[in-house]
């Protein structure tokens, strides 16, 4: 049966994390935004609050650690990728910096879960993991990695460059994707695990950034670093048609979820706005056509529409995960249409509270620029559209470049 | 349950059998199906006749329970109905639309393909011989959906009765719904329609500037309302004017001594005759008066009517975009298909795009008002989206085939005169 509203079983667990988001996340927010490269240490006891309630099952599944497809199965199911999309969207209404650099909540803890075999898994349960797949020639082109791989006995040798690696300096491991084979493209590219106490691998700098400035990202140089052979996620096999699938598998799992932090921001702007605009004599009536209120009004509106579609567009994503249905195509259009609409919103709620939106007197101005990464990371708004257009149009990557 | 809302059951049940069984997808099996479902719902009609018309209380279909999981999936009876509208709309539809659209006119035989399909009655309660007992809002908006893709207009003039039945289903009284509804699960549905339009700019439907004024026990109407569908064939409207509590909804009879009716045509929408419909002191009874007048129920058929009109720009969203893909890829220019550029794919994915949020918020409204939870916001929400995104990728459509998307040889030019009415007109459908 059709229906779209959000399961009452994990309505608790949105609640829960909207109220981590408002008492422990709003108060912080200006003050990790001023102060970058600070590290927030008032998450450190809330990172165990929150894996005790991921231990207790309190959280569906919910949290980097639990994403991942699930089986077809009896029935409907609203599952872990729901619980995670929910949760989600609820710490990043609170603020999006904070969220990414949630102890143990990493990207590489994304691509952990998915991947790793029942031994790394165990090995390397309880740790911080950041991801590291970008390079300084290879950003959206993830297939032109340089960084390689070289197996050396028991060992991994890997030498090359990492940029804008979420949480690299806080995180325990770097899930670093490297190739075993520079002529072999796609399908020699493979992710490995590196404790961040391996020696050869270096720290180079921590950028600074337009947003989500509470969040560290690190620059890092391999330099023969070398780690067990044992580190390798998934098989040492160079398969063309396998190839390259753990980045994919990972990205159609976390696309839904950077939508829902772009439709959390998204929310947050539009929850201060209207309250502000309304404070200010502006209501919005639903029933009335657009055009016969007033500008700001209407513009809420329209704001508000596009707001929910990419709610929707997020839930439908995550619920095909969650029943087995390939969401690839779905989970694009999740994170084209958040990431576009939560900046286009953040930058207008600006807009409609004017001077008082743009001063630092609010987390509007914060908002609209923690938004901007939202349509950058995971994949950029005209790769989305790409992945997108090929999949409609049955193109190829060279048909379509 | 009466005798015949079992037998009714039976038939559904084997239907599903049918249905599921790998047979169907062979020769004629769709069409055997589509017939089917309307001698379904044809089963209970005789019962609707009989219902005596003094002092009875409303039949109303239930409120669907309350569900507990967010699901995508339609039930067996929405898919199968879905399946069998969208064969129609394939099949007999698409084929006709470029003609009904220069004619104004809906060809006889596509009109009985349609009417076969029984969609009229599908808001109408089992008691007056509707085929299902629950409120279905979701269930107009996937049959909608699925006409809309053949061709929006032919839609618009086949749903339009089906505003009139829905509306009478959901809120008329006893005697109102004995002497209009009955005919709707019969061979011959009448023509009815459901006007709230008005020909101002800036026209506030919550405020329509058609008065009803009290005389004696009834009322007198003066106004005029826009782009009613099927007006001039219309043997009964349901149409909004204000009163001393605010808009409201009357019953009129036509012809009616001081209502006249006029073309009305329109940039799109042209197959469903859109018509003036002009009231000069036209006097009702007070059993003309819907919903007592309440404003509550006004509110609610706004809302419903604006959630069906972005459920047909769905299906004709939809169409524009399945007429695109191969039309992108086929045509060619500086030595490769035009789909090789970004421009022009990235155009495509964004019609794909905004045209799935689109759908998503017309299922979430619908799916509230089944479900008895509010629903003003989400249907506003759908509007408001629909009113934006629709033209646009009306526009996008005809922009891809350039200079043949701009001549009628291709559909895309009437899609995009169609496509204009979501978010201008008010009325007409509804879920």
């Amino acid at each position: 049966m059709i229906n779209l509203e959000v399961p009452r079983k994990l309505k608790g667990l949105a609640e829960q994390a909207h109220d981590v988001a408002r008492e422990y996340f709003r108060p912080i927010s200006r003050r990790y935004d001023r102060e970058e490269h600070k590290r927030p240490t008032e998450l450190d006891a809330l990172a165990a609050v929150m894996e005790g309630m991921e231990a207790s099952g309190a959280t569906m599944g919910a949290g980097a650690g639990g994403v991942r497809k699930e089986g077809g199965g009896e029935g409907n199911r609203n599952g872990a990728n729901m619980a995670t999309l929910l949760g989600l969207i609820e710490l990043a209404w609170g603020d999006v910096g904070l969220l990414l650099t949630l102890p143990r909540q990493g990207l590489g803890n994304a691509a952990i879960a998915a991947v790793a075999n029942e031994e790394q898994r165990q090995r390397f349960a309880g740790m911080w993991a950041a991801m590291a797949i970008t390079e300084p020639e290879a950003g959206s082109d993830s297939a032109a990695i340089k960084t390689t791989a070289r197996l050396e006995g028991d060992e991994w040798v890997l030498n090359g460059e990492k940029i804008y690696v979420t949480a690299g300096q806080r995180a325990d491991l770097l899930v670093v994707w490297a190739t075993l084979d520079p002529t072999k493209g796609r399908a020699a590219i493979k992710p490995f695990v590196v404790e961040k106490d391996r020696p050869g691998l270096i720290l180079e700098r921590l950028e600074e950034k337009l947003g989500i400035r509470a969040s560290d990202t690190a620059a890092f140089r391999l330099e023969n670093c070398r780690i067990p052979k044992e580190n390798l996620l998934g098989s040492p096999e160079i398969e063309a048609e396998k190839g390259f699938g753990g980045v994919k598998q990972t990205f159609d799992n976390t696309r839904p979820l950077v939508a829902g932090m772009a439709v959390g921001l998204a929310r947050a702007a539009l929850e201060e706005t209207r309250r502000l605009v309304g404070e200010a004599g502006v209501l919005v009536d639903e029933q009335l056509p657009p055009n016969l209120q007033g500008a700001a009004a209407a513009r809420l509106l329209e704001l508000e529409s596009d707001y929910e579609a990419a709610r929707l567009l997020a839930l439908k994503a995550a619920w095909m995960a969650d029943n087995g249905k390939p969401n690839s195509l779905a989970a694009s259009m999740a994170k084209a249409k958040a990431g576009r609409s939560c900046v286009e919103i953040a930058l207008s709620c600006v807009e409609l509270c004017g001077a008082l939106g743009y001063s630092e007197e609010l987390l509007l101005e914060k908002w609209a620029r923690d938004a901007k990464i939202l349509d950058i990371f995971e994949g950029t708004q005209q790769i989305q559209l790409l992945i997108i257009a090929r999949q409609l149009l049955g193109k190829t990557s060279k048909e379509l470049r | 349950m009466s005798a015949a809302s079992s037998a009714r059951r039976l038939g559904l049940k084997a239907l599903r059998r049918i249905a599921s069984s790998p047979a169907l997808a062979r020769a004629g099996g769709k069409e055997r199906l589509a017939r089917l479902l309307y001698l379904a719902s044809r089963e209970t009609s005789r019962l609707g006749s009989r219902i005596a018309r003094t002092g009875r209380p409303p039949a109303r279909q239930r409120t669907a329970p309350r569900a507990d999981l967010f699901d995508l999936t339609p039930t067996e009876e929405q898919e199968l109905l879905r399946g069998a509208v969208r064969e129609v709309a394939e099949r007999v539809v698409r084929p006709a639309a470029k003609e009904a659209d220069s004619a104004c006119a809906v060809p006889e035989e596509v009109r009985s393909a349609i009417g076969e399909l029984g969609l009229l009655a599908l808001g109408l309660p089992e008691e007056l011989g509707g085929p299902i007992a629950e409120r279905s809002a979701v269930t107009s908006v996937l049959a909608l959906e699925a006409l809309a893709w053949g061709d929006m207009g032919i839609a618009a003039a086949e749903l339009g009765p089906a505003a009139f039945c829905t509306a009478l289903s959901l809120w008329g009284d006893g005697d109102q719904q004995a002497a209009y509804l009955p005919d709707f699960a019969g061979e011959h549905p009448p023509v009815a329609a459901f006007a709230l339009a008005e020909r101002n700019p800036l026209d506030n439907p919550l405020w329509p500037r058609t008065g009803a004024r009290r005389r004696g026990e009834g009322w007198v109407l003066e106004g005029e309302k826009a782009l009613v569908l099927r007006g001039g064939q219309a043997t009964v409207a349901l149409l909004s004017a204000r009163t001393e509590r605010g808009p409201a909804l009357f019953l009129v009879e036509l012809p009616a001594a001081g209502a006249t009716v006029s073309p009305m045509p329109a940039m799109g929408l042209r197959a469903a005759q859109t018509a003036r419909l002009t009231l000069e002191g036209v006097a009702v009874g007070a059993d003309a008066l819907v919903g007592e007048g309440d404003p509550k129920v006004f509110s609610a058929a706004l809302a419903r009517s604006r959630i069906a009109w972005a459920a047909a720009a769905v299906g004709t969203c939809q169409a524009v975009l399945d007429y695109v893909i191969p039309y992108v890829k086929e045509r060619k220019a500086f030595g490769e298909p035009i789909a090789n550029r970004q421009a022009v794919a990235f155009t495509v994915a964004n019609i794909a795009i905004e045209l799935e949020g689109l759908r998503l918020l017309c299922l979430r409204a619908a799916s509230r008002a089944d479900q008895g939870l509010p629903f003003a916001r989400e249907a506003a929400l759908a509007r408001a989206f629909a009113a934006r995104r629709a033209p646009a990728i009306g526009s996008d459509g005809v922009q891809l085939l350039g200079g043949h998307g701009y001549v009628k040889e291709h559909p895309v030019e009437r899609w995009y005169r169609d496509l204009r009415a979501v978010g201008t007109i008010e009325g007409g459908l509804l879920v």
